[in-house]
């Protein structure tokens, strides 16, 4: 099987779909001349041309609502968010249209849209540029959105978001795109609302998405050695449609959760996944649900105070031991 | 610091070549000032790109350099009531407004004693004491908060101050540029928004220049729409700068009615300091731009004019070059912002939520 980049995972996903079914374009800014800031779409303008690889000027509230209508026409577009930080100026268009017209269309017209892009924090890049979206979007009926943690799920879901007749959001982790990993040459799609078990383990689960997962896998290792705790880890992929099955399974299972998420905690997917549990495993639990999050703050510029900001390996080790009652 | 400068031969060819003639009402005082502040902007940039490229800045790092003679000849003209705001290319503004180089540099790289306390990094620079109310990273974002500033400007009692609002090429294709913009000519017809928009022309938003990224190319012809008045300047002539800023401050301050300066320039630098795939231009455009540095023009016209001679340019670039090493050597010393600082400043009350 060939080992590729989560970056290449995408593009080819997108290109086999381009191959496929001509009612597939690109749009975004700098993804064609450019590239894309983050390389995604490089070769693309040249092999599929302007017409299906569009530059755009920098309007995100404009170019997403304009996808939106050729959506509706009867295109498949993919709108590029160069990071998603700037969608929140298209993100009247996203939640007041694309969520909903199908809705208030009696089911007359639908929107089928992916806007992927990445996000998420790590790099300094302060205040305005550090956002995990996944609960923010994932808060509204009417779309789907997803984090897919490795390059096999960033393909399959890729080419799963395309072929989706309503509109699904991919939040791509900024930090994942030169990580590598298997990704058949076959044609195959990853299926929203079906969370993935990154590790086995029998003493306690840990849950998170996007680079979280990295995290918590390695965390888990380090658990096992150093603890003696052998960790089950989820990777949930698909925040919306959300797979309450494969969590309150693994519960059942280690009767512990901790769940970890870069975003805030305050209405967050951590808060959703306790909830859950709680409603569907409750008598179950032998500890209240852990959340760790990122502080509740705007996120900091200086290095100390952002690794402060954003939740780390001490930190989960910390809730671990305190969801196993081991240490304070 | 790599300027292009002409020979004396070079020079009186270029003169006799058509070269608009220049109308010399900037004194030989003046001129020097600012060539020196253009120095210092300079060698800043330098400075901070250079520990952009050590990973001492972390974050994204705009440099200003080609573009000096914009800010510098329009915030020579600040007054007391003044405010300016800008987007993430902002180290120019801050310094010119009379911040310190130590805590803006200290800012950069994330220490405790920078400008913003280590909170924001480059692209979110304040200094409300001197004027400069940010600093912004979405593109097109902080054009309605100028506008709403020069509104208050004339609003609130004894106020003569007006707003200088610094916007790129590439966000005037912003919604958010076209909603402040019809605002501030809805209220200008009222004097109740003294806001100089200062358009700053540097041929492309990122990698897209301007014709790839609307079919109206003159950019400032945008602004006949709110019926704001508007005018365009070489922004590489820091005369031509100054004297459009003298004339145009003045208007808007009088008049409190919104005018539009769009500064012609070209940004010699890559977009950010980690940008250097640059498949959008030739290497061919940026040499043929860096003769037209506005630094080096500068310095023609002041040894032209005999207002300098070679060696007082060669003290003058030295002193600034001295200026951002100590800069650099401040920051490099200065301590990190201690963690406590994490949880302030989310609201006037310290409790913070969670
Ligand atoms: C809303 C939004 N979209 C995209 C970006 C990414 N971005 C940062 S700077 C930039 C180009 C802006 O160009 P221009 O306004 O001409 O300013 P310049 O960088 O040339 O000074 C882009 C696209 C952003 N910061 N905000
Ligand atoms: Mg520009």
């Amino acid at each position: 099987m060939p080992v590729i980049t989560y970056r290449e995972a995408i593009k080819s996903a997108m290109a086999e779909e381009m191959e496929r079914d001509d009612r597939v374009v690109v749009m975004g800014e700098d993804i064609g001349l450019y590239g894309g800031t983050h390389l995604v779409t490089d070769g693309l303008l040249d092999r599929f041309g302007p017409k299906r690889v569009m530059d755009t000027p920098i309007a995100e509230g404009g170019f997403t609502g304009a996808a939106i209508g050729m959506a509706m026409a009867g295109m498949r577009p993919i709108v590029e968010m160069m990071t998603w930080n700037f969608s929140f100026q298209a993100a009247d268009q996203i939640i007041q249209n694309a969520a909903k017209i199908r809705y208030f269309s009696g089911g007359q017209a639908s929107v089928p849209l992916v806007i992927r892009g990445p996000n998420g924090g790590g790099v300094q890049l302060s205040a305005q540029h550090t956002h995990s979206l996944e609960g923010f979007y994932g808060h509204f009926p009417g779309l789907k959105v997803v984090a897919p943690a490795t390059p096999y799920d960033a393909h399959g879901m890729m080419i799963e978001a395309i072929r989706d007749p309503d509109p699904v959001l991919i939040l791509e982790a900024g930090a994942l795109y030169g990580t590598k990993g298997d990704v058949p040459e076959e044609e195959y799609t990853v299926p929203f609302g079906k969370s993935r078990i990154a590790r086995e383990g029998t003493d306690i689960t840990l849950i998170g998405y996007g680079r979280q997962v990295n995290l918590l896998l390695k965390t888990a290792e380090k658990l096992a050695s150093n603890e003696g705790v052998d960790a089950e880890v989820i990777d949930l992929r698909s925040i919306r449609p959300f797979d309450t099955e494969t969590i309150v399974d693994s519960v059942k299972k280690t009767n512990r959760a901790v769940v970890i998420e870069e975003q805030w905690r305050w209405f967050s997917v951590a808060s959703e996944v306790a909830a859950h549990l709680q409603e569907h495993a409750f008598d179950y639990l032998d500890a209240p649900v852990e959340r760790v999050s990122g502080a509740e703050v705007p996120a900091p510029y200086a290095r100390n105070l952002e690794i402060a900001a954003f939740p780390g390996e001490d930190d989960i080790i910390d809730a671990v031991n305190r969801v196993l009652y081991r240490r304070s | 610091m790599a300027t292009t400068r002409n020979s004396k031969k070079q020079r009186s060819a270029a003169a006799t070549n058509g070269d608009k003639p220049h109308v010399p009402q900037v004194s030989p005082e003046q001129l020097l000032e600012l060539y020196r502040k253009m120095v210092l902007v300079r060698y800043f940039e330098e400075a901070c790109q250079t520990a952009f490229r050590q990973g001492k800045v972390g974050g994204y790092l705009h440099v200003y350099i080609g573009q000096e003679a914009i800010a510098t000849g329009l915030l020579a003209t600040i007054q007391p009531d003044d405010r300016v705001i800008t987007a993430y290319r902002d180290h120019a503004h801050v310094l010119l407004l009379g911040s310190d180089p130590k805590a803006v540099m200290a800012e950069l790289y994330g220490k405790g004693t920078g400008l913003v306390k280590g909170k924001g990094g480059s692209m979110h620079l304040f200094d409300v004491e001197h004027k400069f109310w940010g600093g912004y990273g979405i593109v097109g974002g902080h054009i309605p908060l100028g506008v709403g500033m020069a509104y208050a400007q004339r609003y609130l009692p004894d106020n003569t101050g007006i707003t200088q609002l610094y916007l790129g090429d590439g966000a005037i294709h912003n919604g958010a540029f076209h909603e402040g913009a019809n605002l501030a000519g809805l209220w200008g017809r009222e004097g109740l928004n003294p806001c100089l928009f200062v358009l700053e022309n540097n041929q492309y938003g990122m990698g897209t220049s301007i014709e790839r990224a609307t079919a109206n190319t003159d950019l400032i012809s945008k602004f006949d729409s709110y019926a704001i008045p508007r005018e365009s300047v070489d922004g590489m002539d820091i005369e031509a700068v100054y004297e459009a800023a003298v004339r145009l401050t003045e208007r808007v301050r009088e008049t409190g009615s919104p005018f539009a300066l769009e500064a012609m320039t070209y940004r010699i630098a890559p977009h950010g300091a980690a940008d250097f795939l640059e498949k959008y231009r030739s290497k061919d455009e940026v040499r043929e731009a860096r003769k037209r540095d506005p630094i080096g023009l500068t310095e023609t016209k002041l040894l032209d004019r005999d207002i300098v001679s070679e060696d007082e340019i060669t003290k003058i670039r030295q002193e600034y070059q001295q200026l951002a090493a100590d800069a650099v050597k401040f920051a490099e010393e200065s301590p990190e912002p201690p963690l406590e600082e994490l949880l302030t400043d989310v609201y006037a009350e310290p409790e913070a939520v969670g």
